[in-house]
């Protein structure tokens, strides 16, 4: 892997990192409504697994989606504007945090309800095929999506017809507040594949180098007609479900034991000692997004808020 | 149609009321094969394909697709898994990736397993999305009661999806309704859930040969008359129009409005209409109170009370899971006499005076 895509991810995860940190503080100051789900943690999955498409290929996310946005090329300005439910945000403020949608960068949504945007993603890939189309879909849902009905008729349906779709499981261990091994009757979710004769592998979630390796795996064989794969990637975020969340259902000893595998540290130690960026390359980095975040903030603040005709206008396409 | 077809036509019973099928210059078909020449039109679109548990090999259960397959081949006549939420989710993603499926699901009891796709994605996406993205997406399905089939087979629950913002929802009561509808929905950028009547995809009348719209949203007059308005779609537009029959009988002029479109509704047809009549019946298969019907009834009174000359009559059907017996079954449906009875009770009964 080359240095450049290295860094590249590196500031991706610190600008996602920032992101949600700041966005955890605008929260706390009543400045983003509804629920907020920090991706904080989790970065080396969407960032990894973005890296490892084109643009032109399509995103289908959850409801923890602010990462996927940012990687996928929308601006921090308009992300963030929409978490503020402004005019100015990627969904005209119509969806909030966890609908982002930005048509322009093919990200297809995000999607609150647990395995919704499962289906839609397979559908894509069945509309990729059937034009004939060189792209992929990379369809991203949690560990909790996996015992819904919508998880199992999407794994058959895409295998069942070879089609174009990355199924990318951010495995967190956690469904809200109740453990993987509690809900799942089989835990290595990635096992679920092999009755659907499809492909598939486990990944280390805070690596984002290894994210990018598997995914990249399964998009091209994607792009040359070798069909579906799943992708679990065990991960953990650092914070709570939603900001609601006391966390109540894990010990803190757990939190310590995945403090250092932190995705950024990780990569910034790889980076290091492999003599590709000083600390103080890195650390500029942190500066940069910083500012960039910060940024974004300020424009959502001064961001006008959506009409109460922009409300009727978008319920019917015209 | 050629004098042999007309015959056998004729003896069928199949030409129209008028009798006038010999000067028509429309050919008579079913509702069932209009729906097919609807799908044929969108079918000359390479971006529509028709996608359903059944609806290759098998034909489609009610015969709608019935050789589609062997004409179109596997690429567009797809059949797919029992996995109905799949296959909606399936289609919502398909348009967006730039196709044009047109779903089925075999019958509207099915749609309840694809309700978080329909009711959570593809009708709120385009809102979500503050109107990035539209779902162009045809859910057609079929609705109705009264084959004994139980009660798990037997529901009208399109009022259901008539409540939900960003679908739109149709309900054909006859053939030329069917296709024009069907080629409308075609033609609108948005989800669009088609109810067809499984009773009805025998009835046969003059429908357009050429790929003529009806357009979604406008109701239709199929009799006019100036005494009682019965409101109704779908099935009980034919039961209505014979219980019109039964009341001319008796002196009484009813005009039935055909809704066509139950999202959006046309107010103005029905205003109209009670505003020359004085009284209005709302008429639907389904179980009082289970549908759209008290809605209807709810937004009329508030613009119309003032012309009401009776109170605004509810006949529908009963609010119980349909039974399997038949004499309990057509029990639970409403019928030509029992409409004819509420307008003639709505007739004699004690008259306000009406400004």
């Amino acid at each position: 892997m080359d240095r450049e895509l290295r860094m590249t991810m590196y500031r991706q995860m610190a600008l996602i990192r920032r992101f949600e940190e700041a966005a955890g503080e605008q929260y706390g100051r009543g400045r983003i409504g509804g629920f907020l789900h920090l991706y904080i943690g989790e970065e080396a999955c969407a960032v990894g697994a973005i890296n490892a498409i084109r643009h032109e290929d399509y995103v289908v996310t959850h409801y923890r989606d602010h990462g996927h946005a940012l990687v996928k090329g929308c601006s921090p300005r308009a992300v963030m504007a929409e978490l503020f439910g402004k005019a100015t945000g990627v969904s005209h403020g119509m969806g909030g945090s966890m609908h982002l949608f930005c048509k322009e960068n093919r990200l297809m949504g995000g999607y609150a309800i647990v395995g919704g945007g499962l289906p839609i993603g397979m559908g894509i890939a069945l509309g990729i095929q059937y034009q004939e189309q060189d792209l992929v879909c990379l369809d991203f849902f949690g560990d909790g999506a996996v015992n819904e009905g919508e998880f199992h008729e999407s794994m058959n349906m895409a295998s069942l017809w070879n089609l174009p779709v990355i199924f990318f499981c951010e495995n967190n261990l956690y469904a809200m507040g109740t453990a993987v091994a509690r809900t799942a009757a089989v835990p290595e979710i990635y096992r679920r594949a092999e009755v659907y004769a499809m492909a598939s592998t486990q990944v280390d979630g805070m690596d984002v180098e290894a994210v990018y390796r598997a995914t990249a795996d399964a998009v091209e064989r994607a792009r040359r007609g070798g069909g579906p794969s799943l992708i679990e990637a065990i991960t953990y975020r650092f914070k709570g479900h939603s900001m609601a969340d006391a966390v109540v259902y894990r010990t803190r000893e757990e939190e310590e034991v995945w403090r250092p595998r932190d995705p950024i540290a990780v990569l910034g130690k790889r980076l290091i000692e492999g003599g590709e960026a000083t600390q103080e390359e890195l650390d500029q980095i942190d500066k940069d997004v910083l500012a960039v975040v910060n940024d974004a903030v300020h424009f959502a603040e001064e961001s006008a808020n959506p009409t109460v005709e922009d409300m009727y206008r978008f319920v019917y396409a015209v | 149609m050629g004098s042999k077809e007309k015959e056998k036509e004729k003896e069928l019973g199949t030409v129209n009321e008028a009798g006038n099928e010999g000067n028509s210059i429309m050919p008579i078909i079913s509702y069932r094969e209009a729906i097919r020449q609807a799908l044929r039109e969108m079918l000359r679109d390479p971006k529509v394909f028709l996608m359903g548990e059944d609806v290759g090999a098998y034909g489609g259960a009610f015969a709608v697709t019935k050789g589609f397959l062997a004409e179109y081949g596997e690429k567009r006549i797809l059949d797919t898994p029992i996995a109905e939420a799949g296959i909606v989710g399936a289609g919502i993603g398909a348009v967006m990736a730039g196709a044009r499926p047109v779903v089925e699901i075999m019958t509207i009891n099915f749609t309840l397993l694809a309700f978080d796709a329909i009711v959570n994605h593809a009708a709120k996406i385009y809102s979500m999305s503050g109107g990035q993205v539209n779902i162009p997406l045809i859910i057609r399905t079929v609705t109705g009661s009264g084959n004994q089939l139980g009660a798990q087979h037997s529901q009208n629950i399109e009022g259901h999806y008539a409540m939900v913002p960003g679908l739109k929802v149709v309900a054909p009561a006859t053939p030329a309704d069917a296709k024009g509808l069907l080629l409308s929905a075609y033609d609108d950028m948005n989800p669009v859930f088609f109810a067809e009547h499984f009773a009805l995809y025998h009835v046969k009348a003059e429908v357009p040969e050429e790929a003529v719209r009806v357009p979604l949203g406008v109701a239709a007059v199929p009799r006019e008359g100036k005494d009682v308005t019965l409101i109704a779609y779908s099935r009980m537009v034919q039961t209505c129009l014979q219980a019109a029959e039964l009341l001319a009988g008796q002196g009484i002029a009813a005009e039935v409005i055909d809704l066509r479109t139950l999202r959006p509704l046309d107010y103005e047809t029905m205003i109209a209409s009670i505003r020359k009549t004085h009284r209005v019946i709302m008429v639907e298969e389904t179980g009082i109170g289970t549908s759209i019907g008290g809605d209807i009834i709810a937004a009329l009174q508030e613009v119309v009370f003032d012309d009401l000359a009776a109170p605004i009559r509810w006949v529908a059907g009963a609010p119980t899971p349909v039974p399997y017996n038949r004499t309990l079954e057509r029990a639970s449906i409403p019928n030509a006499e029992t409409v004819a009875q509420a307008a003639s009770e709505l007739m004699g009964g004690q008259q306000r005076k009406v400004a």
